[in-house]
């Protein structure tokens, strides 16, 4: 076994150092080209807001960027891969999500906002609590995504360097050189944000985006016309391959396992998928790093046309995922994938190889199109974690630091350099929870985050919106309420301990039987934030008056 | 540029405008559209997440080839997605935004 994979390293390794040198050409080419984009901009002087100059469609496409992680591209394709039609409900939810921030949210905020999402929720209410509380729930959730971008960047760089379970590297055995490969990207991610890229932050995505569907879109004709652009035999051949047969085509492999003779297992795995559906579908609108880009516009019809350019991109791509993931299942094969990366995050770039091997000449081929894919990947996570550390920054250095600590008595130099301290501390948090977290897949990490987003944020936001008697005391309870239960759900699921891939595989202090809180912490969290409201007798009527006129209207709008 | 700080006449005068028959209108056209819609659009796509987990064989029927009805359903979410978008953004355009600019204009003659 050992020598039989030490050959096939072997003759990998000429190849591997082309794959290498033509990955950090590209990604030197991206960051070059954001540089120099973000210089071309002289409204960006507006940290928070990037001017609120850009278009609709530009932030469309930022919106995409954004929002289509490592996730979407690695996380989907590897649960799609392995688990066949289970991984496709990600698209779904993930894409759906989008009906409910253009219908509830994305336009009453910009009209009613300026800079973060504490902006909306603190308009009639008590500053300081609110703030505070919105500042902390945007910095967990941020943290959530981030860990799966961490995940989804050592997966990659691993594959590109060769680290392979079993194996070892430049003396070092897989784990270890895998660790040090996360704290290693990771930290070059948060120090290309913290320097240079702040500004330009809107203008990654836009590349980012860019080269995302142009890599996607190549992929997945390259997959199709495999198959003749006939979509059945891709499935038949992906099913076949798998192992599993029709199985491998429906719903239940991976979510809602019938399992035999135990009817409580069934039941949970049956709430479990129920639970991550709902989490997908309301999680998008909670986002804070989502609802930050629409005030990046000038008004709230601009906020609209970017929310519909983003669901036309972002729902393009979901389709794609059906090549990508089906593709790997039947092209690379769900062996070789749990081989180098037991959640199957690298099924995409994996596809990448076997594509370029079979339609651009062999070997240097398959090194060609994997170091492009890669740099895709690569550009992918840099964008999102850049809009992350920016979302989750701004709102402890605006929210936190300048209205509760400074109360309002902050100058901008200060403010921005609280901004920068802070994105180093997330980042570091994140890193180090990254480490933990290697053996999950990214998209379900992500869902977690939309887990924690629709339980703190969006009941909060929605009551702040449309609700007439929601006051401080609700919004703290809907807030808090739904924070803290998503967060200590998910401590005591499978996730974390008592299972073989949880963080802490050899410990068991799990007592919730479901690995996504939503079913509970969602409702919860709406529940608190009535109960909240109707036992404070604070009326704020009164300032509702001028949040509804002006979110509906635009009138007075920043 | 509007005052940063609302007085207690700017209060009175927001209060005023929600009360006026046009901002009543505005609220009642969005309500009536938005609130139905998301009733309708979430209730659709919890069935498709309760059928995957509880109606396996009925998802399992193939139509076409290896395409089957969970295939169809899921690609019959994206449709019904897009097609709510492209819906609402031809309804605020037409029934909302008119409305909305008016009552902003008065306001904003107002001011001076």
């Amino acid at each position: 076994m050992q020598t039989h994979l030490l050959a096939a390293d072997a003759t990998a390794s000429s190849s591997r150092g082309l794959t290498i040198t033509l990955f950090l050409i590209f990604v030197a080419i991206t960051l070059g080209i954001t540089i120099w984009a973000s210089q071309q901009t002289k409204t960006a002087t507006d940290f928070y807001a990037g001017g609120r100059q850009f278009s609709g469609f530009q932030n469309g496409m930022a919106i995409g960027g954004d929002y289509m992680s490592a996730a979407s591209f690695l996380g989907i394709a590897g649960i799609i891969a392995l688990y066949g039609y289970d991984g496709f409900l990600y698209s779904i939810g993930f894409l759906v999500a989008w009906l409910v921030a253009l219908l509830l949210v994305a336009e009453f905020l910009r009209n009613s906002g300026r800079y973060t999402m504490a902006d909306v929720l603190a308009f009639r209410m008590r500053q300081r609590p609110v703030r505070s509380a919105a500042s902390i729930s945007t910095v967990v959730v941020s943290i959530f995504y981030l860990i799966a971008q961490m995940v989804g960047a050592g997966a990659l760089v691993s594959l590109l360097l060769g680290i392979k379970p079993g194996a070892t590297f430049l003396g070092m055995d897989a784990d270890t050189a895998k660790v040090a490969t996360i704290i290693l990207v990771g930290a070059l991610m948060i120090i290309y944000v913290v320097v240079g890229g702040m500004k330009g932050t809107t203008y990654v995505q836009i590349v980012k985006a860019i080269m995302l569907m142009t890599g996607a879109l190549l992929m997945t004709i390259l997959v199709l016309a495999h198959y003749k652009f006939n979509l059945s035999t891709l499935l038949g051949d992906a099913a076949a391959q798998s192992g599993k047969g029709d199985a491998f085509l429906e719903p239940g492999l991976r979510y809602g396992v019938e399992k035999a003779g135990d009817a409580s297992a069934t039941f949970y795995s049956k709430m479990d998928l129920i639970s991550l559906g709902i989490a997908l579908v309301l999680g998008t609108a909670g986002l804070p790093h989502i609802l930050t880009r629409f005030y990046t516009v000038p008004t709230s019809r601009v906020a609209r046309k970017s929310v519909l350019w983003a669901i036309g991109i972002i729902g393009v791509f979901y389709l794609f995922t059906l090549a990508l993931g089906f593709g790997a299942a039947a092209l690379v094969g769900g062996k070789a994938i749990t081989a180098q990366d037991k959640a199957g995050n690298t099924a995409a770039p994996q596809l990448a190889q076997a594509l370029g091997i079979r339609y651009f000449g062999g070997d240097t081929g398959g090194s060609v199109l994997l170091a492009i894919i890669a740099a895709v990947a690569f550009a992918t996570i840099l964008a999102v974690v850049a809009g992350l550390t920016l979302a989750s920054s701004s709102s402890v250095a605006h929210d936190f630091y300048a209205n509760v600590i400074r109360r309002g008595d902050a100058s901008e130099r200060d403010e921005v350099r609280v901004a920068r301290i802070a994105a180093l501390v997330i980042g570091a948090v994140a890193i180090a929870l990254s480490i933990f977290a290697q053996s999950l897949n990214v998209a379900f990490l992500v869902a977690l985050a939309f887990a924690v987003a629709a339980s703190g944020n969006l009941p909060a936001i929605l009551y702040s919106l449309f609700w007439k008697r929601f006051n401080t005391s609700g919004a703290m309870w809907a807030i808090y309420g739904g924070l803290i239960s998503s967060v200590v759900l998910v401590f005591f699921s499978p996730v974390v301990s008592g299972s073989a891939t949880a963080m802490f595989p050899h410990h068991d202090w799990h007592w919730f039987p479901l690995s996504n809180p939503g079913i509970i912490s969602i409702p919860l969290g709406f529940f608190c934030g009535w109960l909240g409201t109707v036992i404070s007798k604070e009326d704020d009527s009164e300032k509702y008056a001028e949040l509804e006129v002006r979110s509906l209207t635009g009138y007075g709008a920043h | 540029m509007t005052t940063e700080v609302p007085s207690e006449s700017s209060t009175e005068r927001y209060q005023a405008v929600q009360r006026s028959e046009d901002f009543q209108r505005l609220r009642h056209k969005l309500r009536s559209f938005i609130f139905p819609m998301t009733v309708a659009f979430f209730l659709w796509y919890l069935l498709y997440v309760v059928l995957c987990a509880y109606a396996r064989d009925f998802m399992s029927i193939k139509v076409v080839g290896n395409i089957n009805i969970a295939l169809i359903f899921g690609l019959l979410q994206f449709v019904s997605t897009f097609l709510i978008a492209w819906f609402y953004s031809r309804y605020a355009n037409r029934e909302l935004d008119p409305i909305a600019d008016s009552i902003k204009h008065k306001m904003e003659e107002g001011v001076e």
